[in-house]
């Protein structure tokens, strides 16, 4: 964690035309599960303002390595060996320190190891597919996996998901909360899906496409994706009417 | 043309989809020895201040069908009415308390269930209190971002009346979908998340 001393305003108002909006209905799912009276609107209080914040003494040796984390001794995951990092920033460009990520995905061949999961593609004894990591004082994070594959899914008679990483980011506050995926530089699954196309500008969706990085490669080991990520940015003061503390 | 305020874009949320439990609860979705438990399954311990109680409900889709693949948080204060978060400066809450759960929904019932204990009353910004709540914060696939809302207390008449974002509600047949009803130790809170009885959700 940062020494800085915590930051206690309220958010910047979230840009709902940027994310994507809750009835897409290409992306099937989101025709019943989606609400049809409008958002009340509710200026932060301590309770959005204020959120869990997790110390690096909860992450265990392996957390940030799923080639080895469910890897037998001596043995690794199948696949193409990828660094992913960046750095967690908010909206003005300030970099979150002690950030939880954690991430989520499907082994090599787009195989998902889950109870619930029945693609004929075989699982990978030497995959799991979980990970997490905290961001340090500057906001960087980085993690090894494998490149996950492209998946079908029940959707159109013949979707399929482009590769992606999923990632659920906890800033600062309850109300920077956030679940996104990260997908790679160059693949053409990406312009297909229904569930990339839920978001409206293409520059969105630009954001959320990691940029193969030669420079952060590994020579004969890992090459590297850099994905950035940008939570909500915070105000100054906490009340108005309340000067201590400001 | 003047100078560029220079402010960042949010990154964009994307469902979390149907394996959501693989990143944030790999225990329960059968991948063990990764994590010794799942983060959030426990917010209470045997020093814990306050009076315990099991909060528990099911979501809804616009067909009345329960969501057993959603993955629910909440986040609410301690017995004082203190946050566990290094942004709370009114005080240090309850060490023995997180103020954060998750619960994914069961895979068969739909079920979500914590273990935690009534929340104290917090400040609005202009100092009135707010009624004890619990925010909560649902994904799940079809949910291209998540839904935030509020567990209020059916049985905290008096504080729910003068609660400054319950009275903000125009139109007031809504206001029971936030609150919780008393059933023996424990709270039911359902969430309809389209519909004839949807709740209120709020864009924080």
């Amino acid at each position: 964690m940062s020494n800085k001393k915590p930051e206690t305003g309220a958010f910047f108002q979230r840009d709902r035309q940027w994310h994507p909006p809750a009835y897409t209905p290409d992306y099937k799912t989101s025709v019943v599960r989606s609400p049809q009276r409008a958002l009340l609107s509710l200026d932060n209080t301590l309770s959005e303002i204020t959120g869990p914040v997790f110390g690096h003494a909860l992450l265990g040796e392996l957390d940030d390595d799923l080639i080895h984390n469910f890897a037998k001794p001596g043995e690794s995951a199948i696949g193409q060996r990828i660094i992913v990092h960046g750095r967690v920033v908010d909206e003005r460009g300030v970099g979150v320190a002690g950030a939880l990520l954690e991430f989520w995905q499907a082994n090599a061949g787009g195989r998902y190891r889950h109870k619930r999961e029945g693609y004929l593609a075989a699982l990978d004894p030497n995959f799991g597919g979980c990970g997490r990591t905290i961001t340090d004082e500057d906001g960087y994070y980085r993690f090894r996996t494998v490149k996950p594959g492209a998946y079908p899914w029940p959707n159109g008679v013949n979707d399929w998901r482009p590769a992606h990483i999923h990632f659920s980011v906890f800033g600062h506050g309850f109300a920077q909360r956030l679940i996104t995926q990260m997908y790679f530089e160059g693949d053409p699954m990406i312009w297909q899906c229904p569930i990339v196309k839920s978001i409206p500008d293409k520059a969105a969706i630009e954001q959320l496409i990691a940029a193969l990085d030669r420079q952060n490669t590994i020579p004969m080991d890992a090459r590297a994706y850099k994905f950035d990520i940008v939570l909500r940015g915070r105000r100054s003061t906490l009340f108005e009417n309340r000067m201590e503390g400001n | 043309m003047v100078q560029s305020l220079g402010f960042l874009k949010e990154t964009p949320s994307q469902t979390a989809g149907p394996y959501v439990h693989i990143g944030c609860t790999p225990n329960f979705s059968g991948i063990a020895g990764v994590y010794d438990t799942d983060l959030g399954a426990a917010m209470v311990n045997d020093k814990t201040l306050g009076e315990r109680i099991t909060l528990r409900g099911r979501i809804f889709d616009g067909t009345g069908t329960p969501l057993r693949d959603a993955l629910v948080e909440i986040w609410q204060a301690d017995a004082a009415g203190l946050y566990n978060s290094p942004s709370e400066m009114r005080g240090t809450a309850d060490a023995n308390f997180t103020g954060w759960g998750r619960c994914p929904t069961d895979m068969e019932t739909g079920e979500y269930v914590f273990e935690t204990i009534r929340p104290g009353r917090v400040p609005y910004k202009d100092g009135r209190l707010m009624a004890p709540h619990v925010t909560l914060w649902i994904v799940a696939r079809g949910i291209n971002i998540g839904l935030q809302t509020r567990l209020y207390f059916a049985d905290e008449e008096a504080a729910n009346a003068e609660d400054p974002v319950l009275q903000r509600i125009e139109h007031r047949n809504r206001v029971p979908t936030l609150l919780a009803r008393r059933e023996g130790s424990a709270y039911h809170f359902d969430i309809h998340l389209q519909g004839e009885k949807e709740t209120v959700f709020f864009d924080i």
